[in-house]
């Protein structure tokens, strides 16, 4: 689909409608409100995933540390959620009130530097936005103006998440550490962990996945989208074109960055805790996969290749948790070496032919190269 | 950070620390030269090796178990058995994934890593299935035990000496084989220019999967050293695997010589600050002074000049 006077496809409009109409109606409608929990805190992971398809699928950049910018989505929502839970009142028994519970519980009688921008909404939400695309920008800049790309930065983006961990894990005081920050309550004095409060973020988080798709697949068709993937392909060419490769590969990451972010902070919000275990490397290199499931290269991909393994992983895994680690195991190795594509890629070779031979009116090949791995529905609980 | 201690005792800390740290070298350098061969050679990045090297360590659990049984005469040597079959273990099983898996990947290679790490996912559920989510440690013949008193105040483990000392062997035998025997000349002449060396009758194929096969070979040996310091779980090879693909990259992918002095210089300052900071700190610290020198030398230590 090249040069599409258009600005979404009808493949697109299509897809993003199906989409809609799962996540709003019919999840909504069927699912109780457990499981529609469940599939909020899957759909955060779909953030992550979304933002792997930009900066891997278009940009050719793995990184393994997207844990990391989730993470950090996470922290900065759960340290605001932290500090309105912990007022003055609220902590009367400790020996410091006024402080989170496991400051107090590590002698630090004082709230840190760093804690102090949370008590603001506005900040922390501002946070959540402009921390990982700074620290993205910093690792970009510095690794693909000298450069460096493929696998190295893969390690390097690595060895980022298990540094943080370990950072978390090792300051109890300062971050809750290896628990994490628990016991969040309100959010502006609203109680976040009532049935209705639930349903109502599940909608909000809805929205915002709606918003970064319409970002992703805006990327996807400008100009910035084509080079991304001139770049992922002939990098060299595109560089002597004229164009500053490193510029393009930062944007691409911060903005994968940026997306996890916003999936971890909603995160935060859905499951009512943050904990280092959704930042070190063994989430990070999950949340690949669940892009590759989808398909790499397809937006919508992320979104249903999150739900897929998620489901499976969720369904497997309280019956069967042994069979699931060798289940979870065979998919890397399978998606690799079988289905490169993931489900786009079998959506375009078996189910789109189908369609098109259905509704051939006048043929115009809607689809060409991705998109729409709308798995029957059967995928979506 | 070093106010309360007098010179002699400082002096003594830094030897007992550098031994401490020499250790965790050895370890380091058995993963990261069978990783830099791996990597250096195909590019392929395997995060299957910290398995690998539990494969090792479950296998020198074995072996000591099986001498305990029905050979204790020969139990004080069963650890050079168990080396070597270690040694063939991973070996095998490497040459098998190899051509099973990675063979089909040489052209994709951050697929590879997604793919050895799903073999990791298995292998380490296989381990728990087989072995027991538990942690196993092998106990030491005598003579392996205690440690050598240096001078008063310094205390040299004899199983710390009897590790470094292997991996001084091994690392002489790797070089050896890669910079004069044929084999190695093979091998090099694939790293430098893969088409080429096809051209002039060198069979890539077999040269990929033995290397591969060595590689995977001497993480097994490691294991076996690793369990002379820390106890043996499904999960304990995922914890060295970072540490050793910046020990890698930090010397200069395909340097053996690099590899070593970074897996020197990481090991070292993890273990002296280890004594100041806490474990943790001393972690985030050294691999955090890694990833910014790798960022401002991308090349690492030692690079090896390869035509692209």
């Amino acid at each position: 689909m090249t040069a599409n006077p258009r600005f979404f496809s009808r493949s697109e409009l299509v897809g993003l409608g199906v989409l809609a109409l799962l996540l709003v109606v019919i999840l909504p409608m069927s699912l109780d409100i457990f499981r529609l929990n469940l599939v909020a805190k899957y759909l955060t992971y779909s953030f992550v995933a979304l933002g792997l398809v930009i900066c891997w699928g278009y940009g050719g950049i793995l990184s393994l540390g997207q844990g990391v910018f989730f993470g950090i989505g996470g922290y900065c929502m759960a340290m605001f959620l932290k500090l309105e839970a912990s007022s003055v009142e609220n902590t009367k028994i400790q020996s410091t009130p006024g402080i989170p519970d496991f400051m107090d519980w590590n002698q630090i009688t004082q709230l840190p530097l760093f804690w102090q921008p949370f008590h603001s909404l506005t900040l922390s939400i501002l946070a959540v936005f402009v921390v990982p695309a700074i620290f993205a920008f910093i690792i970009g800049a510095a690794m693909f103006k000298r450069r460096v790309g493929g696998v190295y930065f893969a390690i390097i983006t690595q060895a980022i998440a298990a540094i943080l961990t370990i950072l978390i894990v090792g300051q109890q005081g300062y971050t809750g550490g290896i628990n994490g920050i628990t016991d969040l309550r309100t959010l502006h004095g609203w109680d976040i962990r009532t049935d209705s409060a639930k349903f109502i973020l599940y909608f909000v988080e809805v929205a915002c996945l709606f918003g970064c798709l319409l970002v992703a697949l805006f990327v996807k068709h400008s100009k910035l989208g084509r080079i991304l993937l001139a770049m992922r392909d002939k990098e060299d060419r595109v560089r002597f074109s004229g164009y500053s490769v490193a510029n393009f590969k930062i944007f691409a990451f911060c903005l994968s960055a940026v997306f996890a972010s916003i999936g971890g902070a909603l995160f935060t919000l859905e499951v009512g805790f943050m904990s280092p275990s959704f930042v070190g490397i063994v989430p990070s290199i999950e949340m690949v996969i669940y892009a590759a499931v989808g398909g790499r290269m397809s937006i919508f991909g992320a979104v249903y290749g999150t739900m897929v393994v998620n489901y499976a992983k969720t369904s497997l895994s309280e019956s069967f948790p042994e069979l699931w680690q060798f289940a979870f195991g065979a998919l890397f190795i399978a998606v690799v070496m079988l289905f490169p594509n993931g489900l786009a890629g079998a959506w375009n070779e078996y189910v789109q032919p189908l369609i098109d031979r259905t509704f051939s009116r006048n043929k115009r090949s809607t689809s060409v190269a991705s998109e729409h791995p709308l798995a029957n529905g059967a995928p979506a609980e | 950070m070093f106010g309360d201690y007098s010179f002699s005792d400082l002096g003594s800390i830094f030897v007992m620390q550098g031994f401490a740290g020499l250790i965790l070298f050895s370890v380091f350098v058995l993963m990261a030269l069978g990783l830099a061969i791996i990597f250096g050679q195909m590019g392929v990045i395997n995060m299957a090796h910290g398995e690998f090297m539990i494969l090792g360590a479950y296998v020198t659990w074995m072996t000591s178990t099986f001498f305990q049984a029905h050979l204790p005469a020969l139990f004080s040597i069963y650890f050079f058995i168990a080396m070597i079959l270690a040694f063939l273990a991973c070996g095998a099983l490497g040459m098998f994934v190899e051509w099973a898996m990675i063979r089909h990947l040489y052209k994709r290679p951050l697929d590879t890593l997604l793919a050895t790490w799903g073999l990791s996912l298995i292998l380490q559920q296989l381990y728990r299935t087989v072995f027991g989510a538990r942690e196993v440690g092998v106990e030491l013949p005598q003579w392996m035990m205690g440690s050598w008193q240096a001078t008063d105040s310094i205390q040299i483990p004899i199983n710390g000496m009897l590790v470094m000392a292997i991996t001084l062997l091994i690392t002489l035998a790797v070089a050896y084989i890669l910079y004069f025997s044929s084999w190695g000349r093979q091998v090099r002449a694939v790293v430098q220019n893969r088409v080429m060396a096809d051209a002039v009758g060198i069979n890539t194929e077999r040269v990929d999967r033995y290397t591969f096969g060595l590689g995977c070979g001497i993480a097994g040996v490691a294991g076996s050293a690793f369990t002379m310091i820390g106890s043996t779980g499904p999960t304990s090879g995922q914890l060295y695997i970072v540490d050793t693909f910046l020990v890698v990259v930090f010397g200069g992918a395909g340097s053996l010589a690099g590899t070593i002095a970074s897996a020197f210089t990481i090991s070292q300052a993890r273990s002296t600050l280890e004594f100041f900071t806490s474990g943790s700190m001393a972690q985030v610290m050294t691999l955090l002074a890694v990833v910014i020198i790798l960022m401002l030398r991308p090349q690492g230590l030692f690079a090896l000049k390869v035509r692209k």
